[in-house]
């Protein structure tokens, strides 16, 4: 079985035509996990011409190449590099492989698929921000990546990349892997922290544990996506200039959207960054080849879960921040989710809020309570069991996670001006806020839907609840 | 993964800006910053959060997480504000935010009011509101804070959550889990101020609970002051659960005397019977002792005040045993025994007042008493007393502290607190020198093991090594100084002390002795003029039959002094024995008279911690029967006897310290009743000089230590049901090397063999036991381990014999 053999679904379409590939260029071969492969197809030419650089000069280079974080918050990774502290050592890169926004799936491939070019890239962002040491946390459901990438760090300290004066050079740094035991907000980098020191995996509270100041063991560190390091071997091999050449200028290069839901053809597309629009993702011959069984789009999520729905209104938006942002929403983790015109819109909202409640770490209040009551209403909506006050209470309920106005995309349908991203929130992270935007997208978006699905308040004599089950024993 | 939304501190750009901001900060007083607060100028202190700021200017922000003796967690959300730090006003947890030059802070805007409305809500959507079953009701901050800040009604309509309820975290300390409301305070107690991680969050989102590690209970001898500062009901202690309701307590502000610590506690008590005991804070500015914590043992041990065993009338020796008697009759007595007694031994007063202390000094210096001692040869020369001392704080914030003593977990259990504290999370350096491993251990910088009876050549040996010596002269030095092993000579910890005196010369003290007043004894009066008058030598006299009065005065040396067998041959060779005590103990039984006295809270008074500060003793709850306070008892003897003490109340007792105790001239009543209390001390003189008996090595296997633990068989430990099952119980400790080698499996009995003497004890196997000594705790049920003491030897040394 090759590298395709669990993603039959995949072959064919990770090569297809005159497409910039910066980061998928090995996915078409079945050995693309191999050491020889990577070497075969221009493998650690990167890390070379790194080390020929000064370290500042391949940092400059990052700098100029406007590489964008590809975690969800899309900050400049060579800015962020800037922000350790001078003079304080040790100081740590932390791999963030914990990918489980839902529907995406673009880190996995990556680790599955490339993870020389991961490792590469590490070794590179290492060298040009000064890093002692880097720790590699994949997320503890992946166990292909856990394996592949495990298997590539071997070969690559046995070929002399990784550990004690790399490639003859007085540059030598260690890769740890650590496998994750399974929690979605572990991907939020301090939680990813605490998971990392063995503790419980829970967000810290920022100001004042900024990883770049206070990370790892109270040390600066650097946390980074998979796909952002990725890029770096192509960066450090080709310059910032041949990086910059693709996509806009404040959305450089390309970057992976991992496509799923109602189209025809869902997958991972590495698209160029900035001026591809959501019209061409979903419709485009080369990626999602438009929307299954002839049907109407409804809906979309444009970036991950988390991200505040888009309508048919927004296909035109391309990939760029700032333009997300304002139409309501945001790009966060690279994931869209396609719904179409046959879709349970509360229910769908229904499945997205359960995830979030249920991945709440228990650390502040508005997200443990709030995400679980409002999953608790909704369920009783979806089950035709509410009332018109319940959508109040949504709303409320989602006040006290989210106070102030909340963003959510236009709708000539409904006459309706965008609200733009991002939103107040009184929780430490992005997961409590993340219970009530799909809700809060759905309701305000097609109102019509729950309508139909509650009574009035004032005819129901009894609300039936189900009744929550006993803890602990 | 989201876009990091701009409405907060919470990108890498307000990093940079906070960072250049804090160097901003004006010249003139480098700790001022001027912050705007509700539209008021305030001046705060640089480092601080929001809320501490906001609380010393009276602005109550609503919170539940924020404890201000831990590090802040940021995780009810309850304390959220608005802050403007020039970028437009954000939503801010107070507690997480440190004040900035020109912040502008809003507590009460529309904004900041519904967040804090929305946390109260989404707290008690799952809260079971059985406030009128509930222990915390009526000084519970859930329902203040409700009241306070709170939404006027809930929405939720849902069935709540729900739990077995309640469970037990420890023998103490019982778990509702629907109360709680997950504030961290428990478990970051227990991490960060107690060192016992043994309790933790577990599942996550809606199910998260706090919980104990799987047959690991939360056996901290700290656990009390989870329930103390749980700030719902959710945490309760045995002792107190269901006893009361808040309201009907009466409570009062005392000082602790169950160890020298002295740690500042409020007494709460209702239909005259005590029911509990909290810590009390005085501050972050005042505080210099306990910052509000307690050990379990000071907390808890209240039940033996209101045990049933209490003395209550003054009993005399007949045919038939004690019998009840009347005080005119008891005095009658005591004065036929104290007149015809040519030679008189006082032994005791250390676990009482200051005033007892002093009357009964003022009555020995009348009838001519020589041979007194607060001590029982279980602790150090009270020339120690004389020695440049330290406070705790001093201790805390010394560069080095060095330990020769006990080991401070067990013995001063919230010093251990907070010189932990200051090794963890200040910058102190401890050095410690002891013979087996300690709960400071864990936290010393180093922790140098030596033989007992080893101490002053090893210190003398540690301290003159380069490293040790550039941390010593790098700062202040403080040294923790008393008796760590009670099968050495006292001789020979006093030679260690003085080995590490003879290296620093200018380290300042911190006494190590035990018993709740036994520096105010010591300085009130109470010390023996040599070692040919103290208390190892009153023993002696009176088993040799030379004395005619021996006089204990709240002391029970048949428990307490490290030669058993020594104190027992006393009571029975003393031609006469008057005991002093407010429960019966093995020593008062065999007394010919005994007089009741008033226990803690049963009298007012003052007492002296270990640093010598004098603080305030109240009166919560009438005297037991007929029991009389100490200094009472010694004024009305003197005036039996002929002699006029001059006292009619406690307060003309305190006020006659003052005025004739040098140390004491400041203790005047405002300056005891001050947040800080009044420091007495009185130095000059320095330690007598010791020859340190080079203990040789011996024909015997094995070198005895022991030393206390903090629950034994003192008699309010045994007489509090809630602690009376706490105590390890009597043993040979012996490291799992030196066990293999005995060959008998753990909890076999063998024979401990030493020069003077056998005891029957089980073997356990215990890795915190350097190997070639074995270690017994002292003072447990079962076989008494100071049977094989004897006092006159330097070290003791033991063999081990199977019975087999
Ligand atoms: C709830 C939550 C989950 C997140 N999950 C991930 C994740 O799975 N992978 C990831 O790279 N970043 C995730 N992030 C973002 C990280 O916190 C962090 O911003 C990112 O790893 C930084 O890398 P980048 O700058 O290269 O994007 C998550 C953030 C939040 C708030
Ligand atoms: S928002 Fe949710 S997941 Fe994030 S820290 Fe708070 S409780 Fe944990
Ligand atoms: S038990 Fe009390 S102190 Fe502990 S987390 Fe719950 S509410 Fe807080
Ligand atoms: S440490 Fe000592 S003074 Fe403090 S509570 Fe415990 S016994 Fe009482
Ligand atoms: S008191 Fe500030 S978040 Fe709990």
């Amino acid at each position: 079985m090759g590298a395709h053999g669990t993603y039959a679904w995949a072959a064919g379409y990770f090569d297809d035509g005159d497409r910039p590939q910066i980061v998928t260029s090995r996915f078409k071969y079945d050995d693309s996990y191999t050491l020889d492969r990577y070497h075969e197809s221009g493998g650690y030419q990167g890390l070379r011409k790194a080390l020929e650089m000064q370290p500042a000069e391949m940092a400059d280079e990052v700098k100029k190449s406007t590489l964008l974080g590809r975690g969800g918050a899309g900050f400049p990774a060579g800015v962020k590099w800037g922000f350790t502290p001078a003079g304080v050592w040790p100081r740590y890169l932390v791999v963030n492989g914990d990918e489980s926004e839902p529907g995406t799936y673009k880190d996995r491939l990556l680790m599955e698929l490339d993870p020389h070019q991961l490792i590469e890239g590490c070794l590179i962002a290492c060298y040009a921000a000064g890093l002692s040491q880097c720790f590699l946390y994949i997320r503890g459901e992946m166990a292909l990546a856990h394996e592949r990438v495990a298997k590539a760090l071997d070969d690559a300290y046995r070929a002399g990349y990784i550990g004690k004066n790399i490639l003859g050079n007085s540059f030598s740094v260690d890769i740890v892997l650590h496998w994750g035991a399974g929690a979605y907000v572990v991907g939020e980098e301090t939680a990813l922290i605490e998971s990392l020191e063995g503790e419980r995996g829970m967000p810290r509270v920022k100001p004042p544990y900024f990883p770049a100041a206070i990370g790892l063991y109270g040390q600066p560190t650097i946390v980074n996506n998979v796909e952002t390091l990725a890029n770096l071997p192509f960066i450090a091999a080709n310059g910032s200039a041949a990086y910059t050449a693709i996509g806009t200028e404040t959305s450089p290069g390309t970057r992976m959207i991992a496509v799923s839901g109602h189209v025809k053809r869902p997958g991972v597309y590495e698209i160029i960054n900035g001026t591809t629009t959501f019209r061409d993702l979903i419709y485009g011959e080369n990626f999602g080849q438009g929307i299954r069984d002839g049907n109407e789009l409804k809906a979309f999520v444009p970036g991950g879960g988390s991200a505040p729905w888009f309508v048919a209104d927004q296909l035109d938006i391309p990939f760029e921040g700032r333009q997300a942002s304002s139409a309501g929403s945001m790009l966060g983790s690279g994931a869209v989710i396609v719904m179409d015109d046959t879709t349970d819109i509360p229910a769908a909202a229904l499945t997205l809020v359960k995830f979030y409640a249920h991945e709440s770490c228990g650390k502040c209040v508005p997200c443990r309570e709030g995400g679980t009551w409002l999953y608790r209403i909704l369920e009783r909506i979806v089950a035709g069991n509410g009332t018109d006050a319940d959508l109040d209470t949504i709303r409320e309920v989602g006040q006290s996670i989210c106070p102030g106005e909340m963003p959510h995309a236009a709708s000539e349908r409904l006459g309706l001006d965008a609200v733009p991203f991002p939103y107040k929130m009184t929780t430490i992270c992005f997961v409590g806020p993340s219970a009530y935007v799909p809700v809060h997208s759905a309701m305000t978006l097609f109102p019509e839907e729950f309508a139909v699905l509650v009574t009035k308040r004032e005819v129901r004599s009894m609300i039936p609840v189900t009744a929550a089950p006993v803890g602990g024993e | 993964m989201s876009d990091e939304p701009d409405n907060d501190l919470t990108n890498e750009d307000d990093l940079v800006a906070a960072d250049t901001a804090v160097e901003t900060i004006p010249e003139p007083d480098p700790n001022a910053v001027a912050i705007t607060l509700n539209g008021r100028e305030i001046v705060a202190r640089k480092g601080e959060t929001i809320i501490a700021a906001a609380d010393r200017e009276g602005e109550y922000i609503p919170r539940f997480c924020y404890h201000p003796r831990m590090s802040s967690v940021g995780m009810c959300r309850q304390c959220m504000v608005e802050v403007d730090t020039g970028r437009g006003p954000m939503l801010q947890p107070s507690c997480m935010i440190t004040v900035l030059p020109e912040m502008k802070v809003e507590t009460n805007t529309p904004m900041a009011k519904r967040a804090q409305e929305g946390i109260l809500e989404l707290l008690l959507i799952n809260h079971p509101l059985d406030c009128p079953v509930c222990d915390k009701g009526g000084e519970c901050p859930l329902q203040d804070q409700t009241l306070s800040h709170g939404p006027g009604e809930s929405r939720f309509v849902e069935e709540k959550r729900h739990y077995e309820k309640p469970i037990a975290l420890s023998e103490h300390v019982l778990l509702d889990r629907e109360r709680c409301i997950l504030c961290d305070r428990c478990t970051r107690f227990a991490d960060e101020v107690a060192g016992d991680k043994l309790i933790q969050f577990i599942e996550r989102g809606n199910a998260t609970q706090v919980s104990t590690f799987p047959d690991e209970p939360f056996s901290s001898y700290f656990s009390g002051n989870t329930v103390q500062i749980c700030p719902v009901g959710a945490l309760t202690a045995k002792p107190y659960r269901f006893k009361a309701r808040p309201w009907d307590l009466e409570q009062v502000e005392s000082t602790c005397t169950s160890c020298s610590v002295g740690c500042r506690i409020s007494v709460h008590s209702s239909r005259d019977e005590l029911l509990r005991f909290q810590g009390v804070d005085t501050g972050a500015d005042s505080d210099s002792v306990n910052w509000g914590w307690m050990c379990d043992r000071g907390r808890f041990n209240f039940e033996s005040i209101e045990a049933g065993h209490r003395l209550g009338v003054p009993l005399v020796r007949s045919e038939a045993g004690l019998v009840d008697t009347s005080w005119n009759s008891a005095l009658e007595l005591a004065r036929q025994l104290i007149d015809g007694a040519s030679s008189i031994g006082l032994l005791g007063g250390a676990r009482g007042t200051n005033e007892g202390a002093f009357a009964w000094a003022q009555l020995a210096d009348a009838v001519g008493i020589a041979h007194r001692d607060a001590q029982l040869g279980d602790g150090l020369s009270a020339e120690l007393l004389g020695v440049p001392r330290a406070t705790i704080n001093q201790a805390a914030a010394a560069n080095t502290v060095i330990l020769v003593g006990p080991d401070l977990k067990e013995e001063l259990p919230v010093l251990y607190l907070r010189l932990r504290d200051a090794a963890v999370h200040g910058h102190t350096k401890i050095i410690e020198f002891s013979s087996q491993s300690t709960g400071i251990t864990r936290y010393a910088w180093r922790s140098i093991r030596h033989a007992p009876g080893l101490g002053p050549v090893e210190i003398a040996k540690t301290l003159a090594d380069p490293t040790i010596a550039a941390q010593i002269a790098s700062g202040d030095v403080v040294l923790v100084a008393g008796r760590s092993n009670m099968a050495v000579s006292e001789a020979t910890a006093l030679a260690a002390v003085q080995a590490v005196l003879s290296a620093v010369p200018n380290a300042t003290v911190l006494p190590a002795l035990r018993r709740g007043n036994v520096v105010g004894a010591l300085q009130l009066g109470l010390a023996p003029v040599d070692v040919d008058h103290d208390a190892l030598a009153t023993l002696r006299l009176a088993a040799a039959g030379h004395l005619d009065l021996l006089v204990l005065l709240g002391a029970d040396p048949i428990n307490d002094c490290p030669d058993a067998d020594l104190a027992r041959r006393a009571i029975a060779g003393a031609r006469h024995v008057i005991s002093i005590d407010t429960l019966p103990s093995e020593s008062t039984q065999q007394a010919d008279l005994v007089f009741p006295a008033a226990a803690f809270a049963e009298q007012r008074g003052t007492t002296t911690n270990l640093e010598g500060r004098v603080s305030r003793l109240n009166q919560k709850v009438t005297v037991h029967g007929t029991a009389r306070p100490d200094w009472m008892i010694a004024s009305e003897l003197a005036s039996v006897l002929g002699h006029d003490l001059g006292f009619t109340s406690i307060d003309d007792v305190t006020a006659a310290i003052a005025a004739t105790v040098p140390a004491y001239a400041s203790a005047t009543p405002t300056a005891i009743d001050s947040a800080d209390g009044v420091l007495a001390v009185n130095t000059g003189g320095g330690l007598p000089s010791v020859e340190a008996t080079e203990a040789q090595p011996s024909g015997y296997d094995y070198r005895l230590v022991v030393s206390r633990k903090l629950y034994d068989r003192a008699v309010s430990t045994t007489m509090s049901p809630s602690l009376a099952k706490l105590p390890i119980g009597a043993g040979a400790h012996l490291h799992p090397a030196d066990h293999d080698r005995v060959g008998e499996p753990d909890g076999a009995e063998v024979r401990l063999v030493s020069a003077s003497g056998s005891v029957v004890l089980p073997l356990v196997s215990d890795d915190t036991v350097q190997r070639g000594t074995i270690w017994a705790p002292f003072n447990q049920a079962g076989a008494d381990i100071t049977d094989i003491v004897d006092s006159s030897t330097a070290v003791t040394d033991v063999r081990i014999e199977r019975l087999t």
